[in-house]
């Protein structure tokens, strides 16, 4: 009895775990993603860029993906058996697989990790993000001009530096076109959960915001949108499928180029540890087209991103208050990178208290 | 539509999912079996439906599709520990592990895609009864079927010869066997009621609360049935009564962060376990009522001697 439920668990357990090829000679990149290859959002745009290097670099390389590993002690395993099972570069997508990413490459000296949104590095682990407060930016820009209520929706996940950094860059974008912009945030403490986001997205229009940004995974709040007659804007993929009318526009993650460029350098034996934080100008990340808007809001989104490529405009440029009234950034000061990255305040003009 | 109702409506689509869910568990459980597989017969259900749907163009058939996937899943359950008398609590998880994984399979060509929401159905005269009406006569098939069910259940446990006898199998199998019940078959039975409730509890989530398919979209909502069926005392009413609670502290929570009262959300989101639990507890505090609601051969493996 006990082997029946053995291979029953030991089958569930192989279903979640896919070999793309197996030839000996090839080098063996492995991904390891928090939620699922086709969530249509996060999880899905690492996916995209596992592919991309299969296309580049298929004749050298192979791939192997583990999805659905649940941040926390799990995680652990799941790296260890990545690093076990032959990998030479794992590439940890999630921010809460940091931990783990440290301790297991402290077992394997010879394996190389990156770890994508973190800010824990080692000689043989890199961290690796995109500056996703530049798209965050432009949202703000296009929702306070989009808006009718002067209110926007923001679901949240977890109160981490990336998601505040979110946060405070759409408003200070909104606010850019309208100094009284309003947000109400809801944080609901998951990355992936389409019911509890649907049900966020309707508390959020019933209380009327009239455009809708979230920072978790799935497609469920575009969707809610779009059945209320509202606007909003996708996370991580092009969700336009979602809401044809509702869109507005996404951040698309495009991390292909950077898995290419990386995978090279393990190939070449040149790879080193590192911390990268590419934005727009890299292609990292690009925006899905504007839609579902007027031409001159359309206009002033792509000038914003042209500006936000070519330097000529940082998101998080002086004068700046914090949400309590002190002054953070000076007239023309532009905020330095470890700010950013350890981010735990809001800037004015957000009522909510942030979560500790 | 005023902001009370638009609550109460989306507690409703909360709540429902649970209800079934709970209500079906109940069941399997009062003839002594615990399935732990809840969630991975719901989320069974969910990918079924959903491709269903998509195949057919017709959600109806999508929802008999969970149905039978869920009771069909709830089989193998039933094989392994009824037949086979395997260990119900390590059977049941491994039921769940199973389900997330091949519901993953199942549902993969058609992540990402947007369905069509069940449409409701609108009973005439009473939907136009003020407030009430839009609230509880124009809503989708499958919220009139789980308020049908629990009822239905409510009175076969307690008003039919056959609700007697599964009552009596729960309490004492032996004893049942003795006086000629038949355990096992009725056991399965139960077993296949509890998973074809999951699979509708399922299919409600992917053709009503969010209409898409997405691997894991059951995210613990069959474990917290589980509970609800502890917590409610194995008593129908006392189920609807804390799924809908679960579900009313749940948005109204979503909606307490929206109005920027101050709380940490991490208590917010921690508020709907505590105050189901509070008041299921304070609901059935009465020990001797509730000992003789358990069915004290709960988990307990049968096998009868020929």
């Amino acid at each position: 009895m006990k082997k029946i439920i053995l291979a029953l668990a030991t089958s569930a357990a192989v279903l979640g775990f896919s070999v793309a090829a197996s030839a000996q000679d090839k080098t063996k990149i492995c991904f390891i993603y928090v939620g699922s290859k086709t969530d249509g959002g996060y999880s899905e745009g690492h996916d995209r860029g596992r592919q991309d290097l299969e296309k580049a670099l298929g004749d050298k390389i192979e791939t192997a993906y583990l999805e659905n590993v649940p941040e926390g002690p799990d995680a652990e395993r799941a790296v260890e058996r990545m690093a076990r099972s032959g990998c030479a570069l794992v590439f940890t997508t999630s921010f809460g697989f940091m931990d783990a990413t440290i301790k297991v490459a402290q077992k394997f000296p010879d394996v190389k990790f990156e770890h994508a949104t973190g800010f824990k590095s080692a000689e043989n682990v890199a961290t690796y993000n995109a500056r996703f407060y530049e798209g965050r930016y432009i949202q703000g820009v296009i929702a306070a001009k989009m808006s009718k209520t002067g209110v926007a929706g923001y679901i949240a996940s977890f109160p981490i530096p990336e998601v505040v950094m979110g946060i405070n860059a759409f408003m200070l974008g909104a606010q850019s076109v309208n100094p009284d912009f309003k947000l109400k945030i809801v944080w609901a403490n998951t990355w992936a959960d389409p019911g509890k986001e649907a049900d966020a997205a309707k508390a959020l229009a019933d209380q009327g915001v009239d455009i809708l940004t979230q920072h978790t995974d799935s497609t469920a709040p575009m969707q809610v949108a779009a059945e209320r007659g509202i606007h909003a804007f996708g996370q991580a993929s092009d969700m336009i499928a979602a809401g044809p009318k509702t869109q507005l526009t996404s951040i698309v993650d495009t991390w292909g180029a950077y898995y290419i460029k990386r995978t090279q350098a393990v190939l070449d034996g040149t790879w080193k540890t590192g911390q990268i934080w590419d934005g727009l100008k890299d292609g990292i990340l690009t925006m899905a087209p504007y839609t579902n808007m007027p031409d001159d809001v359309k206009k002033l989104a792509e000038e914003t991103e042209a500006k936000i490529r070519s330097g000529e405009l940082h998101p998080f440029t002086g004068p700046v208050k914090k949400q309590d009234g002190s002054e953070w950034l000076a007239d023309g000061q532009v905020s330095d990178d470890g700010t950013l990255l350890g981010m735990n305040f809001y800037v004015a003009g957000i009522d909510d208290k942030l979560p500790q | 539509m005023g902001m009370l109702e638009a609550i109460l409506l989306t507690v409703i689509t909360a709540a429902t999912p649970l209800v079934l869910a709970s209500i079906g568990e109940l069941v399997t459980e009062r003839t002594g079996v615990l399935n732990l597989g809840v969630e991975g017969m719901m989320v069974m259900g969910a990918a079924l439906a959903f491709s269903a749907t998509q195949l057919t163009g017709s959600p109806y058939l999508g929802i008999l599709a969970g149905i039978a996937g869920g009771a069909l899943f709830s089989l193998l359950f039933g094989f392994l520990t009824l037949t086979l008398v395997a260990n119900q609590v390590a059977t049941g998880l491994a039921l769940t592990i199973l389900g997330l994984g091949v519901s993953g399979q199942i549902g993969e060509p058609y992540a990402g895609m947007s369905g069509a929401k069940l449409q409701p159905i609108e009973i005439p005269v009473l939907a136009e009864i003020p407030f009430i009406g839009p609230l509880l006569f124009r809503q989708d098939i499958i919220f009139y079927l789980s308020i049908a069910i629990v009822a239905g259940v409510n009175w076969f446990l307690f008003r039919t010869r056959a609700g007697l006898k599964v009552r009596a199998i729960g309490d004492n199998h032996a004893s049942a066997h003795a006086l000629g019940i038949h355990v096992i078959r009725t056991r399965y039975l139960a077993v296949m009621f509890g998973g074809a409730c999951a699979g509708l509890a399922g299919a409600q989530l992917s053709l009503v609360y969010t209409p898409q398919w997405v691997e894991n979209m059951s995210a613990g909502r069959g474990w917290i049935a589980l509970a609800l069926v502890v917590f409610a005392s194995w008593r129908p009413w006392r189920v609807l009564l804390g799924g809908y609670l679960f579900g009313a502290v749940s948005i109204s929570q979503l909606h307490a962060q929206a109005f920027g009262i101050g709380i940490p959300s991490q208590f917010l989101s921690a508020l709907p376990y505590a105050a189901t639990v509070v008041v299921l507890i304070l609901i059935s505090h009465n020990r001797r009522t509730t000992l003789i609601n358990t069915p004290a051969s709960l988990g307990k493996p049968f096998v009868p001697d020929r």
